[in-house]
């Protein structure tokens, strides 16, 4: 007979992969539990011991060794052990000791077994190997994620409308009536080939602003070889497109073929993107205090992307354009208090910005490359009150100072070219940890201002330099390794490799930062000419440096470790805290700790094949 | 486990008294005890219960067939008042096995008053469908056959079971039963509280069976569902044993 035992089975919905069994498995599974106590400190499995059931913790907590006696892990109130072994040779590997009193349900060995062949989610979630249950993870967060599986073609209602163009301005204004159209794309006469755009916006500032006849042909107004994006690309990539160019409409082309235009309002329509606003409102702002007072739209931009299921490379990519933004708006508006610059410069993002990894807890990093005819009696003073100007701006926009002193107002960072192609070359030929340390800022880099090309130049010197550079790679290596995961964690403090015990734990030191670090290393190996630390990761993978599957793994942690982290400052500003990086285990769902000690797992362990792979 | 106010609670030892005198006379040797019962007993499925036997005294707790047992009833007089739901699970020291629980809702005699509706929340319309304890009485006992029962607050369960059983087979029931709450008593209420620690306002722990199971690091389940609460005592039991006794104790050190 079957009883319900509805205890068990109240509590086993509480708890992946359990709660998400269809009803009726779940309540078979309760009525087969067994259930037993544990005093603390009494040891549950014992090396080598016959297994016969799965151990779910109902209450209390449990740490599993490695053989040799070492901590492997801790788990509580709803973590499981014993699968290794039920699905190998039923003898106990890691044995497993009560920490505290401990209840633990034990689900019978057939019944597991049952249910791990007749259910795929079931067996994915409990399979052995951590490194896949994170993948499940991962990988099922982004089915969800509509911006990074809708293709830009669903954007596409209608037959792109043309005009040749030697047609009149007063033509494509009443082309553009009669077909309810923001846009029209150009073609040569007689030829279906597109050579240039033309917006309603173009016709008010070109045309009747500008007071020109209606009779001005609309090839001699329009933006000529517009940007365009590929059908297949996704909405979120057509959205950054947008962003980075500042345009508000792009020709869809597909083999060569125009299938029609997408417009800014197509893709807000589709999902209300909030940063995109934020954007266009920023470079509309006229003073510093106006600026400013975007912040806020900041931060509600920032929490509506984690609400709608954005992932961390989109979030950090949409929050990288907004500061690039802010910088961009805030030169503008600094020259033209100061004047035209003396020279031509460059003003540069860094680190997190540059990689398109921004959060929305960041500080500003900085530098301006300046020409090379740069004289510092006759120019300094101009750049260095540009500088402060840009400076205090961001830092009223909520980008504080960078405690490092690493922005353009530091005079070693506002330097020409020829000084910045120096600090490279010194860095990477005679390399020092000590002096690399707090350089390694300086390997993510672009442009976002003024010579912009001028940072592709210092990005090919780097490529040049580092690649084949062992006794480089090594320092950097090194380094990359100064920072490392928690060993575990547990309930409500964080364990660390000496045993210590912390509150919570810092995201970036701990996590995100450490991960860029050791993907950076790789990618300067590899000669890649990304900065995103996931398309710096595609590079690496093509280049087949790492273990087989280890590249995907470190994807997968790095975007977990990242959401996490998202998530956590989205829900600090959800209820008016100030968001931090410090994240405590208590205030995680089982979820997420379980998988972010995977997470960690993975990345402890690539911090060791960087070790060996770039040895001193 | 039918809830019991805080102030009959006080003296749970006392009550028993009232109830259930005739069954009280403490027996040490319950094979003996079940031995002579056997002969007594003219009830033919009775007298199969006890010709079944149970362990000897001197047999140690790991190796004691034991049945959780919990039951629900319409108040707190088992002249009056009647089961309305029983809960039971196999266990030993190690295992408690869902797998063989069983859980029966039975109609009482008694009929259902409105207050101990709302503590079990078993309704009329439940009841009118459930059939009378006879219906299950074979299968009871049956399930009974050679265990030791663990129960919290003998109180309840044995004087109930008793009176269910007269009523329809014209003989009582007797079984050993190892109570966890006179387990607790032992550790709390073994002497009285000090005058001076009762002057400082000190109440005596409760032996009630949350309050108990907290103190051992178990979790609070939802009481008053016969089955959830048989279970709450199994596990009670594991967990005194492994901190006050060993699994080498002999029964009758336990056992009532």
């Amino acid at each position: 007979m079957e009883v319900e035992q509805l205890e068990v089975l109240d509590f086993l919905r509480r708890f992946p992969p359990f709660g998400d069994l269809p009803e009726e498995d779940l309540s078979h599974l309760a009525s087969q539990v067994e259930v037993g106590y544990f005093k603390a400190g009494t040891q549950i499995l014992e090396l080598n011991q016959e297994i016969d059931a799965l151990h779910v913790i109902r209450s209390g907590a449990v740490e599993v060794f490695r053989r040799n006696g070492d901590l492997y892990n801790r788990l509580s109130e709803g973590g499981f052990f014993g699968e290794f072994a039920l699905l190998r040779n039923r003898r106990v590997r890691f044995p497993v000791t009560a920490l505290e009193d401990t209840l633990v349900y034990f689900i019978p060995a057939e019944v597991f077994i049952q249910l791990f062949e007749n259910n795929e989610l079931f067996a994915d979630a409990v399979e052995v190997e951590d490194r896949t249950r994170l993948r499940q993870a991962v990988s099922r967060r982004e089915d969800a994620n509509q911006l990074m599986t809708s293709r830009v073609i669903r954007l596409i209602g209608r037959d792109p409308v043309t005009l040749e163009q030697t047609a009149s301005v007063r033509d494509a204004a009443i082309k553009m009536s009669e077909e309810k159209v923001s846009s029209l794309l150009i073609t040569e006469p007689e030829k279906h080939d597109i050579v240039g755009i033309i917006t309603d916006k173009d016709l008010r500032n070109r045309v009747v602003a500008e007071g020109l006849g209606y009779d001005t042909p609309v090839g001699s107004i329009m933006t000529p070889d517009p940007i365009t994006i590929d059908a297949k690309q996704f909405v979120f990539e057509a959205m950054l497109e947008m962003l980075r160019h500042n345009r508000h409409h792009l020709p869809v082309v597909r083999y060569q073929k125009t299938l029609g235009v997408i417009a800014l309002a197509d893709i807000i329509r589709y999902e209300s993107q909030n940063s995109l606003f934020v954007v266009s409102s920023i470079f509309r702002q006229q003073t510093v205090e106006e600026l400013s007072n975007l912040a806020k739209e900041v931060k509600s931009s920032f929490v509506r992307m984690v609400n709608e299921d954005a992932n961390s490379h989109m979030i950090g990519s949409a929050m990288a354009v907004i500061g690039r933004s802010f910088k961009q708006r805030l030169l503008e508006l600094g020259e033209e208090k100061l004047g035209p610059p003396p020279v031509p410069y460059c003003f540069l993002a860094l680190g997190s910005m540059a990689r398109d990894e921004q959060s929305i807890v960041t500080d500003q990093d900085n530098a301006m490359i300046l020409d090379n005819r740069f004289d510092p009696k006759q120019h300094d003073d101009y750049f260095l009150q540009l500088a402060q100007f840009v400076s205090d701006g961001l830092a009223a926009c909520g980008y504080s100072y960078c405690t490092g002193g690493i922005m353009a107002t530091n005079r070693k960072w506002r330097q020409p070219l020829s000084v910045w192609e120096k600090y490279f070359t010194d860095w990477i030929e005679t390399p020092a940890p000590e002096a690399l340390l707090n350089s390694s800022i300086f390997f993510d880099l672009d442009g976002v201002w003024g010579k912009e090309e001028w940072a592709d130049k210092l990005n090919d010197l780097i490529l040049r330099k580092t690649k084949r550079n062992p006794r480089f790679l090594a320092c950097m290596a090194r380094n990359a390794l100064n920072r490392t995961p928690p060993l575990g964690f547990f309930k409500d403090f964080v364990m660390e490799k000496d045993g210590k015990h912390n509150n919570s734990i810092n995201m970036k030191r701990r996590g995100t930062a450490p991960v860029a670090d050791l993907i950076r290393v790789h990618a300067l190996a590899v000669g890649s000419r990304s900065h995103n630390s996931f398309d710096r990761l595609q590079d690496i993978i093509a280049a087949q440096i790492l273990p087989k599957g280890r590249g995907q793994d470190l994807r997968d942690a790095l975007e977990l470790i990242a959401m996490v982290r998202i998530r956590h400052q989205a829900l600090a500003l959800e209820e008016g805290q100030e968001p931090d990086n410090n994240v405590a285990p208590e205030n995680l769902s089982d979820f997420e700790r379980k998988n972010l000690k995977d997470a960690f797992q993975i990345l402890s362990n690539a911090q060791k094949f960087l070790k060996f792979r770039y040895p001193l | 486990m039918f809830y019991l106010g805080s102030q009959k609670l006080r003296d749970p030892q006392q009550q028993d008294e009232d109830r259930t005198r005739q069954q009280e006379v403490t027996i040490t040797d319950w094979q003996a005890h079940f031995a002579q019962l056997a002969k007594q007993t003219r009830e033919k499925r009775l007298q199969a219960f006890y010709r079944a036997g149970v362990v000897d005294a001197q047999t140690p707790l790991k190796d004691v067939p034991l049945l959780a047992l919990d039951v629900e009833t319409t108040g707190l007089n088992p002249r009056k008042n009647s089961i309305v739901s029983l809960g039971m699970l196999p266990m030993t020291l190690n295992r408690i096995r869902c797998s063989e629980a069983k859980h029966w809702i039975v109609n009482p005699l008694s009929g259902l008053n409105n207050e101990s509706v709302a503590i079990h929340g078993i309704t009329h319309s439940a009841i009118k469908k459930a059939p009378d304890l006879e219906v299950v009485l074979d299968d009871l006992l049956e399930t009974f056959r050679g265990h030791v029962l663990v129960v919290h607050h003998r109180g309840i369960e044995r004087p109930f079971l008793d009176v269910a059983i007269k009523t329809r087979l014209g003989e009582g029931l007797q079984f050993p039963v190892i109570d966890t709450m006179e387990l607790e008593a032992r550790l709390h209420r073994q002497k009285a509280l000090s005058w001076w620690k009762r002057l400082l306002g000190q109440k005596p722990a409760s032996i009630r069976l949350a309050d108990s199971r907290a103190r051992y690091g178990l979790p609070w389940y939802r009481p008053h569902h016969a089955l959830n609460d048989a279970l709450a005592t199994a596990e009670l039991l594991q967990a005194q044993i492994a901190y006050r006794f060993s699994p080498d104790t002999p029964i009758s050190e336990l056992w009532v």
